[in-house]
């Protein structure tokens, strides 16, 4: 962990932390409400806003999450850190990717 | 207290194995006290490292029943209620011989953490006037006590995982240098603030709070582009 990582893993976080309690109160409110899936899709899709808003969820995830895993890796294998760099780069890409799949998913018309 | 203590000593280097003993059990006795008993009495060929005996040189750490101490400063009654005694060498150091540590790892990164003073100015210069009561000087209070004993290294998870890891004494932590040196990979921000170091600092020093200054300033320093990685 250098100091750029530690800065990038701390700003995603301190955008993670907001956006995933929003998440959580929407599941619940959902719940509630009794939503079908129908329901949910005629509020998001070509919504401007939830693009948005899970479009910065997922990009703060895939940086946040392979800088963790970047640590662990270091820590508890024998890997090189350069081989640690490219696994959890990999790691970040496939986060990257399906969770721009699930956005588009939810958002595109 | 009468009797005999049940001692434990680790023989060997990386490899090797507990030993145990028999020791006099006395009133008034440090672990060191012990281990210099076995080498005085039953085995001459028993390695170990001490200087001062009082707490000032820090050169006696062991591993006393699972924790980092100072044997000099450890009282038998306080930790071995029981009448058994296991003393291994300092962890995530080489083992030299039997109770004795190679330092030089721990040394080498406050060095390459460039955990040591920078002279700014000459012997020509006059003598700067530093405030007892400044805030700067009352800063430097936090950590000068440190004598360098590597109990806290010995305690530290991160070292244990990480070999790459440093720990530094915090003192002039303005230095653009030694910022970059603590914030690149393997520097400060690797801490987990586990505060192994503090709980086991035989002077009850708190590197942690220090390393948690060490990553503001050099977070601070990178985000004002006064260090590069």
């Amino acid at each position: 962990m250098n100091v750029r990582l530690y800065v990038w893993q701390r700003l995603t976080a301190a955008l993670i932390l907001p956006l995933l309690l929003v998440h959580l109160i929407v599941i619940f409110y959902a719940m509630r409400k009794g939503f079908s899936a129908a329901d949910i899709l005629g509020r998001t899709r070509g919504s401007v806003a939830w693009a948005l808003f899970y479009g910065a969820f997922v990009s703060a995830v895939a940086v946040h999450a392979p800088i963790g895993l970047r640590t662990v890796l270091i820590e508890w294998t024998r890997l090189r850190p350069r081989s640690c760099d490219l696994i959890v780069i990999g790691f970040g890409i496939v986060i990257a990717a399906l969770g721009s799949r699930a956005v588009a998913a939810v958002v595109l018309p | 207290m009468t009797g005999t203590l049940d001692v434990s000593l680790w023989r060997g280097a990386a490899e090797g194995s507990f030993r145990r003993y028999q020791v006099p059990w006395r009133e008034n006795q440090t672990v060191l006290d012990v281990v210099t008993w076995v080498q005085r009495n039953l085995d001459a060929t028993l390695s170990y490292r001490f200087a001062c005996r009082v707490g000032m040189c820090g050169s006696c750490a062991m591993t006393v029943n699972g924790r980092p101490r100072w044997t000099c400063r450890t009282h038998v009654s306080k930790v071995a209620a029981n009448g058994r005694l296991t003393i291994g060498p300092l962890q995530n150091l080489p083992v030299i011989k039997d109770l004795a540590t190679d330092m030089q790892p721990f040394f080498e990164k406050w060095q390459t953490a460039k955990g040591a003073f920078a002279p700014s100015k000459s012997r020509t210069d006059p003598i700067e006037t530093i405030v007892p009561g400044s805030a700067g000087r009352l800063a430097a209070d936090a950590a000068i006590e440190c004598i360098n004993c590597a109990v806290c290294y010995a305690a530290c998870d991160t070292v244990r995982w990480n070999p790459d890891y440093l720990v530094n004494d915090v003192r002039d932590a303005a230095n653009v240098e030694r910022l970059a040196a603590v914030a690149a990979d393997g520097g400060c921000h690797a801490c987990h603030s586990h505060q192994s170091c503090q709980e086991h600092c035989p002077l009850a020093l708190n590197p942690t709070a220090s390393i948690a200054g060490l990553k503001r300033r050099a977070a601070q320093a990178y985000l004002t582009s006064t260090i590069k990685l």
